[in-house]
């Protein structure tokens, strides 16, 4: 844990003004209440361009306190562009602690990965959203998507999964797999790998979405049902892979491909890197 | 001898109405009714309101003055439907309405490309009304959609391509497969042969007036081909700037035509 001594002069805590992290936390208190809606926000110009995580940001901004320890991870990892600078923004802005260490901390931002180690009450995790409509590759319409929302017109969503069978053999979705949030709302989990969809489902932390272009933010609430769609002759599956991290020896995590070299040299390695060191640790 | 039922019940009902974009752009209080197991054609000029009634019709437009009354088959105690099973279109709720659409009743369009999905393969086209009702088990979907191919005389292992690649027939065809695999009880055509050549035409009507038989579906078709009509329809209603000019048995109406303007309809009929 480290708590900057640097902080910026000139802003406000957080870099947002008092009045906006009103205006979000009004949009959170309605997310949570409607799990899976996406609810509207006014969302603000942040210093760093729309992709980048401006949404998740905005969330994080309006819920931290100045006693919360911040972690962000980006892909899993802490040490990655994404997650270094929003994490020095956050020193900057509002001189909270910050930590890799998944327990140690009150609100994580994140981008494509949730934490390996279950979160603990109280615990918030704030993702980064590029397209918070899942309804978007089928439907081109927002009118369209948010009246079928309200009508529970579902059926379009099956039609994705279904020409994915019809092309690839199985739902070869990996990422952004479109799940049911409390037997209502279909909602887009963020381009986390479907290898995590597992982790939404009663999960005890609260889990927090913002897309920054699209100005939307939603919520699943700690202890809510979340369904992957699937069919009743090709169900849900999560990757698995054939060898452990070489790291850590773990074989229950999601691992990424690296390339160590121009020849063809590859590892498989956790994606979590705070989880992967914090079980190499334990063995030394 | 045994005659044919003659007071069939009456499904859907229109009373008196009414959208006018203009004077005499659009319909004006007309009057619909069809029964059960019947294909209803209308016809007329372009312009004549035949494609604004339909829309009026089939709940996709509001009328800016009078009703329309759906009676579904005896209240199968699923839903509440009203006194005597009689639906108004315009008065239920949104969600009900677009349900009904999507559940009971088929609209056919013109353009297939306006029915169709074009971005998935034809197989799942056929089982979207499918997988909105619920069906969730992906082989039977897949079978239903190759009996449906083979239904309307498509290649059944075509199942699995774009419908870009198919031909303007089979993508009619293929529409059609899409709006009748959930049975539903009303079918809207809109000039369901229009621009298809005369042999892809000849064919795909020979097709709809077997599927109409077999399924003993309820049909409102409407077309500017008074051959179309007199091929489909049991009854005709003639339009001609936004009202009904003649109404009756298709062939009474072109054999034997009343009013001026039906006469003239029926006079310029091309026969090579």
């Amino acid at each position: 844990m480290s708590r900057s001594a640097a902080t910026a002069s000139g802003y406000n805590f957080a870099y947002l003004d008092e009045q906006t992290k009103r205006m979000i936390r009004r949009g959170l208190l309605k997310a949570v209440a409607i799990p899976g809606y996406q609810v509207p926000f006014g969302g603000r110009e942040m210093p760093m361009p729309y992709g980048w995580g401006t949404g998740g940001m905005q969330l994080t901004a309006s819920v931290l306190g100045q006693d919360d320890v911040l972690k962000v991870i980006d892909q899993g990892a802490d040490d990655t562009t994404n997650a270094v600078s929003i994490r020095a923004f956050f020193e900057r802005v509002a001189g909270v602690a910050t930590t890799t260490a998944t327990a140690e901390a009150d609100v994580i931002q994140t981008r494509h990965r949730i934490p390996e180690q279950p979160l603990r009450r109280g615990q918030l995790l704030v993702f980064q959203v590029p397209i918070p409509e899942p309804l978007r590759f089928i439907e081109p319409s927002e009118e369209e998507t948010r009246l079928m929302h309200a009508l529970e017109e579902y059926g379009v969503m099956h039609v994705k999964l279904y020409e994915d069978i019809a092309r690839h053999g199985h739902i070869a979705t990996t990422y952004a797999y479109p799940v049911k949030v409390d037997g209502r709302y279909v909602t887009d989990p963020s381009p986390i790998p479907k290898f995590d969809n597992p982790k939404l489902h009663m999960a005890e932390g609260l889990m927090l979405f913002g897309a920054g272009r699209e100005k939307r933010l939603y919520a699943i609430p700690p202890y809510t049902r979340v369904e992957s769609l699937d069919f009743e002759d090709h169900p849900f599956e999560v990757q698995q892979w054939e060898a452990p991290c070489e790291i850590c020896g773990a074989r229950d995590t999601f691992l990424d491909e690296v390339i160590t070299d121009d020849r063809g040299g590859r590892m498989f390695v956790c994606s979590d890197t705070d989880y992967c060191q914090s079980r190499v640790e334990e063995v030394a | 001898m045994k005659r044919p039922d003659l007071n069939r019940a009456t499904l859907l009902e229109a009373r008196g109405v009414s959208r006018l974009y203009g004077p005499g752009k659009g319909c004006e209080s007309i009057d619909v009714r069809l029964h059960r197991g019947e294909v209803l054609g209308i016809v007329g000029e372009s312009g004549s309101g035949k494609s604004t009634l339909l829309r009026l019709l089939s709940g996709m437009e509001r009328p800016d003055a009078g009703q329309v009354i759906y009676r579904p088959a005896v209240a199968q105690g699923r839903d509440t439907v009203g006194r005597e099973g009689e639906l108004d279109l315009y008065a239920i709720g949104e969600a009900r309405r677009r349900a009904l659409l999507r559940m009971e009743w088929g609209l056919v369009h013109q353009n297939p490309r306006d029915g169709l999905r074009l971005g998935v393969s034809a197989g799942a086209n056929i089982g979207e009304r499918l997988m909105a009702l619920g069906e969730r088990h992906y082989s039977q979907i897949r079978a239903v959609g190759q009996d449906w191919m083979s239904r309307v005389e498509l290649d059944s292992r075509r199942i699995d391509d774009a419908p870009q690649t198919f031909s303007g027939g089979m993508q009619q065809r293929l529409q059609i497969a899409r709006t009748l695999v959930t049975r539903p009880n009303l079918v809207f055509m809109d000039e369901p042969t229009g621009g298809l050549d005369v042999s892809v035409q000849a064919r795909l009507l020979d097709m709809l007036r077997t599927l109409v038989r077999e399924l003993g579906l309820s049909v409102i078709l409407v077309t500017h081909d008074l051959a179309v009509a007199r091929l489909l329809s049991h009854r005709l209603m003639v339009m001609r700037r936004g009202q009904v000019v003649e109404a009756g048995l298709t062939d009474q109406i072109l054999d034997d035509p009343q009013h001026a303007y039906t006469q003239l309809l029926v006079s310029s009929v091309l026969t090579p």
